[in-house]
């Protein structure tokens, strides 16, 4: 099985840095995701690593094999690399079929070595009646599954997905995303996917690169990543996050909503604390509220007017304002729709608050 | 009408209120530094770029040679008034063709109306003809003695030429009118394509907005369509620069009239070469400019989708307003010339009928055929090649190649013969050296006839290859490069099927356009060969246009089948129907 | 790639297929460039290659010649040049084409003062420009000069074709070799302002508009009056024909006669079959040739020995201006010039 090294790649288009010195390492058989916002370099870097852009700086090894170095214009060409890539636009080929588009990347003397794996992967995916359609008449989640498997079907050594379910509909996304993750695991392929939503890459991936303007902010498992993020950005990166400033003393940060651990940070310091609308806790005014399994809730809880409440289908919205003024947003699961200007009890999760010093923050461009 | 099924798909970069193009994210080669790095595909495209732009190197060169002032002398005198008349003539066919080519194109595309089905390859037609036969023709039946006037005398009793008064034929507006007739189908044909090439989705949501089929014309066609318009009016502009033929009949004095006043009269080649050069230059600076205003906006498709066009169906007086509209230029740019000839073919056609009128004829379409399928096998390498270039060097070379279009033919074909005679003189050396007698290989052969019109009509050839190369996404050659193929073959496997439609589209044109040339063929023909074109061109110069009608009729003729096909090639262009 | 291969492959087989179009060396036959048209030379070609059983291989231009010449070198392929005017001998003289030819026959058929000291090139037939005045309106006698037609009496009835076309710069040159530049561009404005239309279309063409009563007075070359009589096909232009008379200008006693040009013939340099070429040229200024020029395109032989057809012959005969081809030569850049000084081209203004 093949892996994939990227190592200190830098690349700059024109004035533009887009990428500083970004490493990436994918095991065999791992998924890794690179998460960030668009403009980040994402794409820029799967693309080096297919071989379609020429490397400027940094190496690239596939399976041990160096393909390209940024002090060598002699760089692998893409057709020898063995890396399949999907296309955010699917890129399928719109004067084949299904059937031609799929098997574009075997050649004649392959063709029956393959021959099994392109059954099943077309059962799975439930191509297998469309073999013979044009892609202009699919939905774009059976493209989707055509580009997938079309990637796969050469037996690539590694795969690369760009933002593969970004075109598809918000309903369809879920199970088109399971069935991707099955057969990529299925396939054992070193896989190193590109997305800018969190929540896809926490279900599709082993480990995940946050990114932002180039650079790698922090690498590591999902779970490390949403309880131990390193900084704001990492953290305000997987979902909304309301902003309290403070100032640490004695170790301590104290807010209107409670007093959290200063995570470090030195006396004195100005920090924003960070608290994720997913770990508040709820109750009437007279109670308190239920911690939930594995929430450390402390022992305060404080007593807050409501402001706004709106259902969002699976969790509800609620909205308070704290004595400073200013209105945090909660979320808490099912329907909760506490009337304008009642009061309720309000504890927080320590687990869900991050705490950083405040920077003012100077656009690098 | 059908109702269009979006699936609830959003419009992914799709701004609806402001109709900006789709800017999808381009293979960042323009931005990047300039590096010429060395593989066959870069040194092939540079060698045949460098042999296509020889000729205009040759003319640019002679521009040097020439140490008199020619320039104080046209200033003082015919400068300002060749300027003039240039202008004019190049405001007045550019406004005519796009006009009509554009308007005749939606008619046909969008709406239905009584004919706008025969319209759709009838409006191509008038591509067959010659401008200089229509130029003899109109001459010929407007002028006093034609037919037009002695009916009008007879109808109105009038017997002198003071007693009425009737425009004056040769003049500049018989020579726009002639050049528009004869020149509008490069626009209709390019518009055609843009409207036919539209995803449903685009034009269903203007009018969802509320646009009738005008505004839909105006505010979503027209701006998505422009880059293939105007390539269509920067042509025709082209040939309206570089004709001598068609404006020395009309006694029109343009630029190049001028020119061939310098080399002919004053004798000075080089003085010739060099007012050739400024007008390479200002076609040039027009073709930057224009390349500028639409820089970084790539107009690929943002939907895969295409489904039947939704055609406004018109009536009532709208409907008749369109057949005339569509009727017309047909029926002056094609039926009336076609017929005059044919008239005279019939009584003439004894005389012309021996056994060189068929020689003639098989020269006509060797040349054209050698022409058209060199033409489109190098334009389309060379865009191929700039394809896959990092630094802008091959596209520049490339359109440097592909400038001879901008320069009059028989300068053009000055520029010919001093690369040709230096290839013979080399070969004849080295043979010398081998004791083989080489003899002349070039010059007194075909050879250099085809390789002006390469020359020549190379713009065609590369501007729709580079034009049909650009509505294929880089992702898609991505895709097939990841897939295990090489660009040769992705070449072949993916780029060559979607782009057969144009190339062929490409071939037909330069196939009618070489039937047609004159200049060039004239110049650097080897002996006893006549083209249809020079046969009737020397007759039909000698306004002995009767003698040469069967021939005229001959290159109309062989011009309709090409442009038939052509009209059905772009109908069938829509992805999906291949 | 392959198909393109395979294309390209085609492509160079048939061109390779025509090349053999190109004549070879050594075999019965010359190469000659022609300005002069296809079917007014192609009878007397014809008529050579019956009597020398030498073929004739013709490439006919009007322009691009001298370049074609110049470009192939030592490899050029023609062996003699055909001209229709001075201006073109000339040319091909200063650029150095020509190869001096020294033929007993040609010195004995054609006059010294009609072809090269040097044996350069050589005169063949002579043609004036000459005016055609409307028999209706124009009385005998009113028109008796060149310049005469800058006369103010002529205003709004005079025709002719382009002033660039290289027949009317050889006239203006001569005007300005007889009374210099200044006079000449007076004269020329007079012209212009006498003219009835743009200048358009060719000699005929203004003969048809003094017989459709455009204007009274059209400057034309000898020859196509001859055509114009003899048209069977086309029998309006007998018409045309009737309505004007043939008018030789400045025929005083002491005036210098009428303008004159010619077409001429040289051999090239380098000629690959030298000895057909100047084989060529002899027999154009021979006996039977000439004759055919003279019958047939109603020219004026060089060659003395021979006479005029009649319908020539019933214009009269004429003076004929003396002065010598390489002065009106020399001053055609000059005459072009004032062309465009005068803006001839655009008519007259009122």
């Amino acid at each position: 099985m093949s892996d994939l090294h990227l190592e200190a790649i830098s690349h700059a288009f024109g004035d533009n840095q887009v990428l500083s010195s970004v490493s990436v390492n994918v095991g065999a058989g791992e998924l890794v995701c690179l998460l960030g916002p668009s403009g980040c370099g994402k794409t820029t870097l799967l693309r080096l690593a297919a071989g379609l852009e020429p490397l400027q700086k940094g190496q690239i090894k596939i399976n041990e094999v160096l393909v390209a170095d940024g002090t060598n214009s002699n760089q692998m060409p893409p057709e020898q690399r063995g890396a399949g890539l999907m296309f955010q636009d699917f890129a399928l080929f719109p004067h084949l079929n299904v059937r031609d588009n799929i098997t574009f990347g075997i050649d004649a003397k392959n063709k029956n070595r393959r021959a099994e794996w392109l059954d099943h992967a077309l059962t799975s995916m439930g191509l297998v009646g469309y073999a013979d359609a044009y892609p202009h008449t699919l939905s774009g989640g059976q493209q989707q599954r055509v580009a997938l498997v079309r990637a796969l079907a050469p037996d690539p050594r590694i795969l690369l997905l760009d933002e593969p379910f970004s075109g598809l509909d918000v309903a369809r996304r879920a199970q088109i995303r399971t069935e991707t993750l099955r057969l990529v695991k299925q396939t054992g392929v070193a896989t190193l996917m590109v997305t800018h939503d969190p929540e896809e890459a926490m279900f599709m991936a082993d480990r995940i690169l946050v990114m932002n303007e180039g650079r790698v902010v922090q690498d590591g498992t999902p779970v490390e990543l949403y309880s131990s993020p390193k900084n704001a950005f990492v953290t305000e990166f997987f979902g909304p996050v309301n902003k309290i400033q403070s100032t640490v003393h004695n170790s301590k940060v104290e807010t209107p909503v409670g007093i959290f651990d200063a995570d470090g940070q030195k006396n004195g310091t100005q920090v924003d604390v960070l608290v994720r609308p997913e770990g508040f806790r709820l109750a009437n005014a007279d109670e308190k509220p239920h911690a939930m399994p594995g929430d450390n809730l402390g022992n305060t809880s404080v007593v807050l007017a409501v402001v706004n409440s709106r259902p969002l289908g699976r969790s509800s919205y609620v909205a308070f304002k704290l004595s400073t003024g200013q209105v945090i947003e909660t979320r808490v699961p099912g329907l909760l729709l506490p009337a304008l200007g009642s009061e309720m009890s309000v504890s927080v999760n320590a687990h869900q608050v991050h705490v950083f010093a405040s920077t003012i923050i100077i656009k690098a461009r | 009408m059908r109702t269009p099924s979006f699936r609830g798909r959003p419009f992914r970069n799709f701004d609806a209120l402001h109709m900006t193009t789709s800017i999808m994210p381009v293979s960042s080669a323009s931005r990047r530094l300039p590096r010429l790095r060395f593989n066959l595909w870069s040194a092939g495209a540079l060698i045949i770029a460098l042999a296509v732009a020889a000729p205009i190197f040759t003319v640019l060169g002679l521009a040097f040679t020439d140490t008199s002032d020619i320039w104080t002398h046209l200033y003082n005198t015919v400068l300002g008034l060749y300027l003039e008349r240039t202008i004019t003539l190049m405001f007045g066919v550019g406004v005519g063709t796009l006009v009509i080519g554009t308007g005749t194109a939606w008619l046909v595309t969008m709406c239905r109306f009584p004919g706008s089905r025969i319209f759709e390859w009838a409006l191509l037609l008038p591509l067959a003809v010659p401008a200089y036969v229509l130029a003899f023709v109109v001459t010929d039946q407007l002028e006093y003695a034609g037919t037009v006037q002695s009916t009008l005398r007879d109808m109105f009793g009038w017997t002198r030429p003071q007693d009425y008064w009737f425009p004056e034929i040769r003049s500049m507006g018989g020579a726009i009118v002639v050049m528009t007739l004869v020149l509008y189908p490069y626009v209709y044909l390019l518009a055609r394509s843009a409207f036919l090439e539209q995803s449903v989705c685009v034009l269903e949501v203007s009018r969802t907005l509320g646009k009738t089929a005008w505004g839909s014309f105006t505010s979503v066609a027209l701006p998505l369509g422009r880059p293939a318009i105007v390539v269509g009016v920067t042509l025709v502009l082209m040939e309206v620069i570089n004709d001598f033929g068609t404006v020395d009949y009309f006694a029109v004095q343009t630029f190049t009239a001028g020119i061939f006043d310098v080399w002919l009269n004053m004798n000075s080649v080089g003085g010739a070469a060099q007012l050739s050069s400024v007008l390479l230059l200002v076609v040039l600076v027009l073709i930057v400019t224009e390349r500028m205003a639409r820089r970084d906006r790539k107009f690929h498709h943002t939907s895969n989708k295409y489904s039947k066009l939704p055609s406004y169906r018109l009536r009532g007086y709208k409907a008749t307003l369109s057949f005339f509209a569509c009727a017309l230029p047909v029926l002056l740019g094609f039926i009336f010339p076609a017929s005059v000839l044919s008239h005279y073919a019939l009584s003439f056609y004894e005389e012309t009928l021996s056994a060189d009128f068929f020689s003639y004829v098989i020269n006509s379409l060797t040349l054209s055929a050698s022409a058209a399928l060199l033409a489109v096998v190098v334009g389309l390498f060379l865009a191929y090649a700039v394809r896959l270039s990092e630094g802008p060097w091959i596209k520049i070379a490339a359109r440097t190649a592909s400038i001879g279009y901008a320069v009059p033919g028989a300068i053009l074909a000055v520029g010919v013969l001093w690369p040709t005679g230096a290839l013979d003189q080399s070969l004849s050396l080295i043979g010398g050296n081998f004791g083989i007698a080489v003899g002349s290989v070039m010059i007194g052969t075909i050879v250099p006839i085809v390789y002006g019109y390469l020359v020549r009509f190379l713009a065609l050839a590369y501007g729709t290859s580079e034009a049909s190369l650009g509505k294929i996404t880089p992702n898609m050659d991505g895709a097939a490069r990841t897939l295990g193929s090489n660009p040769s073959q992705t070449l072949k496997r993916v780029h060559f099927p979607l782009m057969r439609g144009s190339l062929m589209t490409a071939a037909i044109l330069v196939f009618v356009d070489c039937m047609k040339e004159l200049p060039l063929t004239i110049i650097l023909r080897p002996f006893n060969f006549d083209t249809l074109a020079t046969f009737v061109y020397q007759y039909a110069s000698d306004e002995l246009l009767e003698e040469s009608a069967l021939g005229a009729l001959t290159i109309v003729g062989a011009g309709i089948i090409p442009v038939i096909l052509l009209s059905v090639t772009i109908a069938k262009s829509r992805p999906g129907k291949l | 790639m392959s198909h393109i291969l395979n294309s390209m492959g085609i492509a160079a087989v048939a061109v390779s297929a025509l090349l053999s179009t190109s004549p070879a060396s050594a075999s019965e036959e010359v190469n000659l460039y022609s300005y002069r048209q296809p079917f007014l030379i192609e009878p007397l070609l014809k008529s050579f290659t019956e009597d020398t059983g030498i073929k004739v291989n013709v490439v006919f231009a009007k322009k691009g010649m001298l370049e074609k010449i110049q470009a192939a070198g030592s490899n050029n392929p023609a062996d003699a040049v055909l001209t229709v005017d001075i201006g073109r001998l000339y040319g091909l003289k200063q650029a150095g084409v020509f190869e001096p030819v020294k033929s007993d026959v040609l010195e004995a058929n054609i006059p010294a003062h009609l072809r090269d000291p040097e044996g350069l090139w050589f005169g063949l037939t002579q043609r004036s420009r000459i005016v055609l005045a409307s028999k209706d309106r124009v009385k005998p006698g009113e028109l008796t000069s060149y310049e005469d037609l800058a006369d103010p009496k002529f205003r709004g009835r005079i025709c002719v074709r382009s002033g660039k076309h290289s027949y009317n710069i050889a006239l203006i040159a001569s005007m300005i070799a007889h009374h210099g530049e200044g006079e000449a561009k007076a004269w020329l404005e007079g012209v212009k302002a006498n003219l009835a239309r743009k200048p358009q279309g060719n000699d005929r063409a203004q003969a048809k508009a003094i017989y459709e009563g455009v204007c009274d007075v059209a400057i034309a070359n000898t020859y196509y009056m001859g055509k114009m009589q003899t048209n069977e096909k086309k029998p309006e232009q007998k018409q045309w024909a009737e309505s004007v008379r043939v008018t030789f200008l400045n025929q005083g006693a002491s005036d210098r006669g009428a303008h004159m040009n010619v077409s001429g013939a040289g051999v090239l340099k380098g000629a690959k079959h030298k000895a057909y070429a100047i084989k060529l040229v002899e027999w154009l200024s021979g006996d039977k040739a000439q004759k055919i020029y003279a019958e047939d395109n109603f020219e004026y032989p060089a060659n003395p020995k021979i006479a005029v057809s009649d319908i020539v012959k019933s214009w009269g005969d004429f003076k004929a201006d003396t002065l010598s081809m390489e002065a009106i030569a020399t001053r055609r850049e000059a005459a072009t010039k004032l062309v465009d000084e005068v803006n001839f081209n655009e008519g007259p203004t009122s």
